[in-house]
């Protein structure tokens, strides 16, 4: 009966509003200050008359009015929102053009009351003043969240702003809102069957909250209708469940595969084992750390570009590190596999320690850029920009490496000295320096790789040792002295861990993939791809 | 069993059990005996250190038998150890009985904390010493016998192996930090009372596992220098010097390497259950992937391959982390990442190593010159100390 009131009122507002020069009202304080003019119906009728202005201006001050939130100065008789700014005081904003008015005590306002009629009215005047804006971004936003909390109430508004709607966007957004306050209604059978088949095109969980009620609906034909609709909503959203999960585990993989790329030069290629390989990627994170502090103190407007110019800096700096291990103590232990791991463990510590020293225990925070914040929807699926720039980095740093070791003669000769490293000498390749640099290009790569993971993770001592484990497993899992293997290994790792994590939890789930990994070293002991030939050992 | 430990009693392993029996009374003796004024009385403090420490070199001693003459390096024989640690933590934990916090007569405390109703079926049993005895000799030599089964079996070796026990203890790491494992999660068990009805703080008790300790060690030694003397030792040092040859030579490798493994696993589990009431808690971390690891620089700084050099590399090592971690906590790593380096680098036989071997250059050359003077060579003795394959 009310509504049928309201929408009398509200039609009458809209031809009001429709004939020329119809009311004097037309100043919007005047038109606000009825709000709080006098008892209900006064309100009442004020927000009819606002509504006949069709001017989304005033959706702010009824969506205050909605929630009790909107006052009449005693002072001056203007209309304000008040808002909650500690204290007894109450921030004051102006209805209309959203400027702070200052602050008042509750005591110099006087609240404009409402009642369950009033929401009613406010609600459906809101709809109908965002569905009525001439921008069209309001219209969609309004038609989307009718949509999100439908009521049926809303639907006269929506016929009319359908009649009208010429953006077809717009108008299949609406279209679904209106199918979604039918459905909330009492219309008849026939119209709520054809609304349900409009809400489970449209998909997606809104839909699923809306038609999950009516599966149990007393009418048949809505009954069997509605489980059609959740069963064909259900599987689309599985679907994109799968495609989220797979997204996850690319993203997972990518950076195992940054983690572990290094790792396949230097225990892959040169069949070094470098146990402070994590601390090649702490270092690398770590002076993403420093050229990010020194932007911000001396050039903050380059701060966008703080990971481009880390980027050449990670390499050389765990580049030279990766050589200076290498000639300093690993050349001595080349063909003592074990001891080379022990060394370099070692080794792992004693850089562990000195960032610890140098730059305290703590996490150190490192900032993303703002083209590696936010995020953006495709599909059903949401993608963090930081997300998607490490994949695409990881990806050019294995097409880069791969370029390196197919058409460069460094990678030549690199290739020449694991194959055969005494025909490599005689032809005149001088093996130590090769050996060298192979080192020393696997820790850069790490340390490219650290500036990559220090934007997902935190930036601390033991950075690296979180990755050590992950990275072996990687490369033992691909294949030891194969590239590919190592791309396969980390992608189809990263995504057997994200599929697994839903039915067994985060924990249990890795433990899972080490236990498998252990198991598919038993029947596989040189991994994915193997390598064949007489390069293999033993 | 008795001519089997006594066939091991040779002029290396037997002044080394014999001074370890000797520590093993004079010890307890000067903490329990002595009044505390005396300049000889032991305190409580390196009653429960060393006899930390002894427990490590037990630990040190099972790592070597199986790296030092199989040449199988485990990055997991921390697992063992922790396992035996839980075996005999779950078995104190039983023991608390209704003092503890919540006062439940059967739940340990976490359980009681985390709404458990009834106890897990795996945790029947401990409130029995023989049963939770038995396990801290089952639980490790179980998961080393069906862990080795599979990677022995299909030939993972070398640099390989070691980084799938090193996963192997990972795993355990995270599996006991679960709350839902029930073995207290984070902060694993501890707030002991007392054993075998004795209270766990007392100096008696304290005494008695550190005499313990002292003997077990002791027995690892002779355990492993009876394998070793053994024809299966010869083997077994074949195996290390020579997988592919020994196997051709029709012996079965992966037997040799697991029963190996598997007695080394059991002696890791008694260090560990005989650790975890001299310290008084057992928690993940004794899992973690750094302490296996750990264990293996003992080894190496003492000298793998040697009865008496795990032993000493444990006791020094851990005597200079107690003195570093105290006096220069800062420096601690760089002293142990240098030791990791140098002792590869340049002491890859270990101290005890180097000295025997200095030793028997010594005197082999007093041979070769007493030869010179007219008499014949005498030949090598069988028993020379086996240098280090790699």
């Amino acid at each position: 009966m009310t509504s049928f009131l309201r929408m009398i009122v509200i039609l009458l507002a809209l031809c009001t509003a429709a004939a020329p020069g119809a009311h004097a009202e037309a100043d919007p304080g005047a038109l606000l200050a009825g709000l709080g003019a006098g008892d209900y119906d006064a309100t009442e009728a004020a927000i009819a008359r606002i509504v006949a202005t069709g001017d989304a201006r005033f959706a702010p001050a009824l969506a205050a009015l909605g929630s009790g939130d909107l006052y009449t100065r005693k002072s001056d008789g203007r209309v304000v929102i008040g808002r909650k700014a500690g204290g007894r005081e109450l921030a004051l904003i102006d209805p209309l053009s959203g400027d702070a008015l200052g602050e008042a005590a509750s005591r110099e306002l006087e609240k404009i009351r409402v009642n369950n009629r009033i929401r009613r009215a406010v609600r459906s005047a809101i709809g109908v003043l965002t569905l009525m804006s001439p921008n069209r971004a309001v219209r969609l936003a309004a038609a989307n969240s009718i949509f999100a909390s439908p009521d049926p109430e809303s639907l006269e508004a929506l016929d009319a702003a359908l009649a009208a709607e010429k953006d077809p966007q717009v108008q299949a957004a609406m279209e679904r809102a209106r199918a979604a306050s039918i459905l909330a209604s009492d219309r008849p059978e026939a119209e709520k069957v054809a609304a349900i088949e409009t809400v489970a095109a449209r998909g997606g969980r809104d839909a699923l909250s809306i038609l999950t009620p009516l599966a149990n609906s007393e009418n048949e034909a809505v009954k069997s209708a509605a489980a059609a609709g959740i069963a064909r909503v259900e599987s689309v959203l599985a679907m994109w469940d799968a495609a989220q999960n797979v997204w996850y585990g690319i993203s997972l993989g990518s950076v195992l595969l940054l983690a572990a790329i290094g790792l396949a030069i230097t225990f892959g290629v040169m069949g070094v084992i470098n146990m402070a390989h994590g601390e090649m990627v702490m270092l690398g994170a770590y002076t993403t750390f420093v050229v990010q502090e020194i932007i911000r103190t001396s050039a903050p407007w380059l701060f966008d570009w703080s990971l481009v110019i880390a980027l050449p800096l990670a390499f050389l700096v765990a580049g030279a590190a990766g050589f200076v291990i290498e000639r300093g103590i690993i050349r001595w232990l080349y063909g003592r596999p074990l001891e080379t791991l022990l060394a370099t463990w070692g080794i792992s510590l004693i850089l562990q320690q000195a960032v610890r020293s140098l730059f305290g225990p703590t996490n150190r925070e490192v900032g993303n850029p703002s083209w590696m914040s936010g995020a953006f929807e495709l599909g059903g699926l949401t993608i963090t920009y930081n997300r998607l720039w490490i994949v695409v980095f990881t990806l050019a740093v294995f097409a880069l490496l791969l370029f390196v070791t197919r058409f460069t003669t460094f990678g030549l000769q690199m290739r020449a000295v694991t194959q055969n490293r005494r025909m490599a000498a005689s032809m005149g390749i001088r093996t130590p320096w090769i050996d060298a640099f192979t080192f020393a290009l696997g820790s850069g790569i790490a340390g490219i790789a650290g500036v990559a993971l220090s934007q997902v993770g935190n930036v601390s001592p033991s950075l690296g040792q979180g990755y050590i484990i992950d990275s072996f497993m990687v490369v033992v899992f691909g294949g030891v002295g194969n590239l590919w293997g190592t791309l396969v290994g980390a992608l189809s790792l990263g995504v057997l861990n994200k599929f697994l994590e839903p039915y067994a939890g985060a924990v249990l789930g890795k433990i899972l993939v080490l236990v498998l990994i252990i198991l598919f070293i038993q029947k596989r002991p040189r991994g994915l791809f193997a390598q064949r030939g007489r390069a293999v050992e033993s | 069993m008795a001519r089997f430990l006594l066939g091991a009693l040779d002029r290396r392993a037997t002044p080394i059990a014999l001074v370890l029996l000797v520590v093993a009374v004079l010890v307890p003796v000067a903490h329990l005996g002595l009044p505390a004024s005396h300049p000889l009385h032991v305190p409580t403090y390196i009653v429960a250190l060393v006899g930390k420490y002894l427990c490590y070199a037990l630990l040190a001693v099972a790592l070597n038998l199986v790296w030092g003459y199989c040449g199988i390096l485990s990055l997991g024989h921390g697992a063992f150890f922790a396992l035996g640690g839980y075996a005999m933590g779950m078995y104190l934990m039983r023991q608390i009985g209704s003092r503890g916090v919540y006062g439940n007569p059967t739940l340990p405390d976490f359980m009681v904390f985390l709404n458990w109703k009834s106890l897990p079926w795996y945790w029947h049993g401990f409130d029995q010493f023989w049963f939770a005895a038995l396990m801290v000799l089952l639980v490790p030599g179980l998961l080393a016998f069906v862990f080795g089964w599979f990677a022995f079996r299909s030939r993972v070796t070398g640099v390989y192996l070691s980084i799938i026990t090193q996963a192997l203890t990972y795993a355990l790491l995270l599996a006991f930090f679960r709350n839902d494992m029930g073995f207290g999660g984070n902060n694993g068990l501890t707030d002991f009372k007392d054993m075998l009805g004795f209270n766990i703080q007392s100096s008696t008790t304290r005494s008695a596992l550190f005499a313990a300790s002292a003997i077990a060690l002791a027995l690892g030694v002779l355990i492993t220098s009876a394998i070793v003397r053994s024809k299966f030792g010869k083997v077994l040092i074949a195996v290390r010097d020579a997988e592919s040859r020994t196997r051709f030579l029709g012996y079965r490798v992966e037997h040799v390497k697991l029963f190996a493994f598997v007695v080394s696993a059991c002696m890791a589990g008694v260090a560990g259950a005989l650790y975890v009431p001299q310290v008084g808690i057992i928690n993940p971390s004794e899992f973690a992937p750094a302490n296996s690891i750990e264990v293996v620089i003992w080894t190496a700084v003492g000298g793998r391959a040697t009865l008496a050099g795990p032993i000493v590399g444990a006791l020094l090592v851990n005597g200079m982390k107690t003195w570093f971690t105290g006096a220069l906590p800062e420096a601690w790593l760089f002293v142990l990442g240098g030791l990791f380096v140098a002792v590869t680098l340049f002491l890859p036989r270990g101290i005890v190593g180097t000295l025997a071997h200095g030793w028997n250059a010594l005197a082999e050359r007093r041979r070769a010159a007493a030869a010179e003077g007219g008499r014949d060579p005498e030949p090598k003795p069988s028993d020379l100390e086996p240098a280090p394959a790699e």
